[in-house]
Parts: structure tokens; C-alpha cells; sequence
């Protein structure tokens, strides 16, 4: 599993990816928190945390169009799927390549938070809260766009794909405008991505929360694992 | 070594390969012959596991593919017929990464230099693989499988796309390590494989329609043989001294005092001829075997197979 890590996050570093990844996450989250605390003259970070959620949406497909349609593509999933390493090993080298670039680009909240701190003392436990919210939407979108990478054999079509699972996850709170129905309300309300994280970003950690992301990003580990013994037994 | 039983393999409705049985034993290289399309990469791809078969066993050095997947896939270096190479790496940290998911625990960096010079690949370890020639991207590969001495090697033909002068290292570096491995090796050209291998295994249509030694095969093949005569006299003579011989099936004159004569070949008749034509007063001026070709033979089974699979 360790081998993979490292292979992963020198496959994002060798390539341009790593750092267009980085790049983008900087410069947005730079900007909103810009705009949002030093322009405003605020230490409080949950819009720049509420407007990060999109961006985020966005750019995970882009650190995990590769995973495994170019192993596919190339022929090395030969390699892996021949050495004694189980499935789950694998997959969980591609998803924990993923999420430590991922968390590479988390990490410039603090410095942002240094920022704060040259000027007044910042609510640590809000912004540790997010930081935190953070990557749990993160494990649980890498976990899904993983799986869509495992599914083609392109990583185009496994960029489409993902962003518009994205754009769906951005728009599925638009439908409780317009149904009456409480049940389904309350339903919606339980499966949206955006609901789940503000709580984070107000400094509120809620089990109910951090369970929904970690429950998403295991059914799609174990989804992605699924996809490849189907394929072997096919 | 590498015991396989009855394997089977169904896409659909269609049988890819159709209750394969052989045994490749220590130190041995077997040769994996059949045109495109017989089912050699998915036994191959059995063997190793990447791929599941529908009935069947798999059983390498003690250890059965799908009991104890990780104990026998450490038992085998696979080349497949695509090498699983990563474009973006570099040779060195390429095999560093694979000696990684092999689990290998041998000394890391005294391994891989020596893994490197046994193929000739030292002098390009810096250089990015995607930049190599399909020749040296071939002997990454072949690295790549030795990485760990596992007792088996796969090889799913290791030679397509490569100039005259590469499939001549190749064959002599197979030939090198089959001393010290066994080596399953398949093509779909048979000059290669009986240049390398001791024993050849024929697959067609997804089933196995010959296993021999090399040297036995075109006998074995045919079924019968064929010695080729000239000898002087009166061809009714001739022809009724030589069917009075024990073996002999049926006489072919050729004109101009020549004869084929077919005969069963678990028996040698050249003795009896000779003492036949003597008595009968027609000296032979000249007899050599004249079986099958191992190109023949070959193309005679796998026509043959194919019809039998259409039918």
C-alpha cells in the first residue's frame, strides 16, 4: 500500500497535475480569504470555508481522473493486480495518494491562520472544526471519483463524469424548493454534501456529519474493489 | 512446478479456453503454441491471477491461485503481452516501485543492479521509460518479472514488434533463464518457440491439440511417418516387396524410381526395406525420412481443430 502511496504522489509531482492542483487551491482560497477576512476586517473564516466547497467539488476530479483509467489504459493494472497485494491495499494506495495531495492544499489554511493570529487571536476551534469538515468532504468525493476512475478507461471520460456528479452534489439542495413533502425534505437534507459540511464550518462537530462522509468514502473504497473482482470473474 | 487442471474459461457463450490439463516441471521451458485468438494471454492470465477461471484449478509450487493468491503470486514473474510499464518513471525507480508491491526481501539496491545487468538494462536506468525503444521497454519488463527470482516466469509472447537482432538477445536470455527457472513462454511463431523451448504444448480454439518434446513433436503431430526411396527396378516390384513390410501402410510411387512410403511411426522399417528390396534384387540408392515438417504438422492440427470447432 505504502509502495502505491508513494508511486501516486510521485506520478501527481512528475507530471503537471500535482502542481495545477496546488496552484488552483491556493489562488481561491487566497482570494476569498482576501476578500472575505483581510478586505472585511474579520478573523472569522467560514465564508472563505463556504465558498471553498465548490472549488473543492471541482478539483478533486481533476487529482483523480488518472487513478485507474490510465492504469487501465497502459496496462499496468497487469503489474498490480499479478504482485501479492490485495485489492484493498490498492485501492487504498490510489484513495491515500489522493488525499495527501489533497490535504497538501488543505494545509494552506494555516498558514492563513497565521495571518489571523498577526492580528488578533483566531477561534481555533472553528477553524480546526473545518480544516477537519474539509477533508472528510474530501475523503468522501476522492472515494466517489475513484470509483468512476475505475469504471472507463479515460481519464476524460472519467473527468466528465465526476464533475457531473459534482455539479449534482452542488445542486441537490435546489430540490427541496420544490417539493411539499417533509419526508423527502428530510431526505435530501440527510444526503446533501453541502448541509453536511457547513455544520463544520460554523465550528460545530456533529457524529451524524462526520459518519456521512466517512460512511460515503468506504462504500465507494469498497465499490471500487467490487468493480475489480467483478472484472476478473467476468 | 506450475500444475494446471481442467481449467475452463467462459465469456458468455463463448469458450475462450475448454478444459486445459498440463504440467510445466522445475527447471523447465515449456512453449505455449497457437494462433491469435487460442486462448494462450488467458491461460496466462489465469495462472498468474489476474484473471478468475470458470471451473478449474491452478496449483504453483503447492500453493492454489485462488486459496492462497498471495503466497502463489509471489512464486511468479509475469511479463504480459503488453509490459505493465509506467511511462513517467524512470527505469531505476520503476523496478524500486515494483520490488515495493512484490514484497521482496532481498537486499533492495544490490537486487536491482544485478536484476539490471542480467537483461542489459544498467546504461538507461536514469532515463524515462517512455523515451526507451520498444526493444529496451520489452527488457524493463522481462526486469520487472525477475524482480524477487520467483521459481516460475510467465512470459506472454516476449518477442512481437522486436527487430531480428532483439528477438535473437530475447530468445538467448529466455534460453539463459530457463536454467535456473521455469519458464512458461508462449508465441504464435513456431520456429521461436521450438529454437527455445523443450517442450511444446499446442492450443487451438481453446483447447490443447498437442503436448510434446520439441524434437518428438512433428512425429507426434503427423501420427505417422514418411520415408522417401529411391530404388532401382521395376516399380510393381518394388512396391509389393515394400508393402510386405511389417509397418508399412501404404506405398506412394513418385516416378522416376522414387517412393514415399507412409508407415506407422512407433515402428522403424528402414531394416526391414532394406533386407525386402535386397531379396527382391532392387538396390536402394537412396533413403532419408521424409515426416512432416513441424510447420506442416502445426498448420495440419490447427486447421484441423478449427474445422472441428466450427462444426
Amino acid at each position: 500500500m505504502l509502495a502505491i502511496l508513494k508511486r501516486e504522489l510521485s506520478a501527481y509531482f512528475n507530471s503537471a497535475i500535482g502542481y495545477i492542483v496546488l496552484g488552483i487551491f491556493y489562488f481561491f482560497s487566497g482570494l476569498f480569504f482576501f476578500l472575505s477576512c483581510l478586505l472585511s476586517n474579520t478573523s472569522d473564516m467560514s465564508g472563505v470555508f463556504g465558498n471553498m466547497f465548490m472549488i473543492v467539488l471541482l478539483l478533486i476530479p481533476i487529482i483523480t481522473m488518472k487513478s485507474f483509467s490510465e492504469e487501465k489504459k497502459q496496462k499496468t493494472d497487469q503489474a498490480l493486480l499479478t504482485a501479492p497485494v490485495n485489492l484493498f491495499e490498492i485501492v487504498m494506495g490510489k484513495f491515500l495518494g489522493a488525499f495527501v495531495l489533497y490535504a497538501m492544499c488543505v494545509a494552506i489554511f494555516i498558514v492563513y491562520t497565521l495571518v489571523i493570529c498577526c492580528f488578533t487571536a483566531p477561534n481555533w476551534a472553528t477553524i480546526f472544526c473545518t480544516i477537519f469538515g474539509m477533508l472528510l468532504l474530501g475523503s468522501a468525493l476522492i472515494a466517489i471519483d475513484i470509483f468512476i476512475s475505475a469504471l472507463t478507461e479515460s481519464q476524460v471520460v472519467a473527468a466528465f463524469l465526476s464533475i457531473a456528479v459534482a455539479l449534482f452534489i452542488s445542486l441537490i439542495d435546489v430540490f427541496t424548493n420544490i417539493t411539499n413533502s417533509q419526508f423527502l425534505i428530510n431526505c435530501i437534507n440527510a444526503i446533501s454534501f453541502n448541509r453536511n459540511y457547513l455544520n463544520f464550518t460554523h465550528g460545530i462537530l456533529d457524529l451524524s456529519n462526520v459518519v456521512f462522509f466517512v460512511g460515503i468514502a468506504a462504500i465507494f473504497i469498497f465499490l471500487t474493489i467490487r468493480v475489480f473482482e467483478k472484472k476478473r470473474w467476468n | 512446478m506450475v500444475e494446471v487442471k481442467n481449467l475452463t474459461k467462459t465469456y458468455g457463450n463463448i469458450k475462450a479456453i475448454d478444459n486445459i490439463s498440463f504440467t510445466a516441471n522445475s527447471g523447465e521451458v515449456l512453449g505455449f503454441l497457437g494462433p491469435n485468438g487460442a486462448g494462450k494471454s488467458t491461460t496466462m492470465n489465469i495462472i498468474t491471477g489476474y484473471l478468475s477461471s470458470t471451473s478449474g484449478q491452478v496449483i504453483v509450487d503447492g500453493s492454489e491461485i485462488l486459496e492462497s493468491p498471495k503466497e502463489t503470486k509471489a512464486k511468479i514473474g509475469y511479463l504480459p503481452e503488453i509490459p505493465p510499464l509506467y511511462p513517467d518513471m524512470t527505469v531505476k525507480s520503476y523496478l524500486e516501485f515494483m520490488f515495493d508491491i512484490k514484497k521482496v526481501k532481498l537486499p533492495k539496491a544490490a537486487h536491482i543492479k544485478e536484476v539490471m545487468a542480467v537483461v542489459q538494462i544498467t546504461d538507461v536506468q536514469n532515463r524515462l521509460i517512455k523515451n526507451l525503444s520498444k526493444g529496451y521497454k520489452q527488457r524493463v519488463g522481462f526486469a520487472q518479472a525477475l524482480l524477487g527470482n520467483p521459481p516460475v516466469l510467465i512470459l506472454d509472447e516476449p518477442t512481437v514488434g522486436l527487430d531480428p537482432k532483439q528477438i535473437i538477445e530475447i530468445r538467448n536470455l529466455i534460453r539463459g533463464l530457463g536454467k535456473k527457472h521455469t519458464v512458461i513462454f508462449s508465441s504464435h511463431v513456431l520456429s521461436e518457440v521450438s529454437a527455445i523451448c523443450d517442450r511444446i504444448i499446442v492450443i487451438s480454439g481453446g483447447k490443447i491439440v498437442a503436448d510434446a518434446k520439441t524434437d518428438e513433436l512433428s512425429t507426434v503431430l503427423s501420427g505417422q511417418g514418411q520415408l522417401l526411396l529411391e530404388v532401382e527396378g521395376s516399380s510393381s516390384a518394388v512396391s509389393s516387396a515394400i508393402n510386405d513390410v511389417y509397418g508399412v501402410k501404404k506405398v506412394n510411387s513418385l516416378g522416376n524410381n522414387r517412393y514415399a512410403v507412409d508407415y506407422d511411426n512407433t515402428i522403424d522399417i528402414r531394416k526391414g526395406v532394406f533386407r525386402a528390396l535386397a531379396k527382391a534384387d532392387c538396390p536402394i540408392l537412396e533413403m532419408k525420412n521424409g515426416g512432416m515438417t513441424l510447420e506442416e504438422s502445426f498448420l495440419h492440427l490447427t486447421e484441423n481443430s478449427n474445422k472441428g470447432g466450427k462444426n
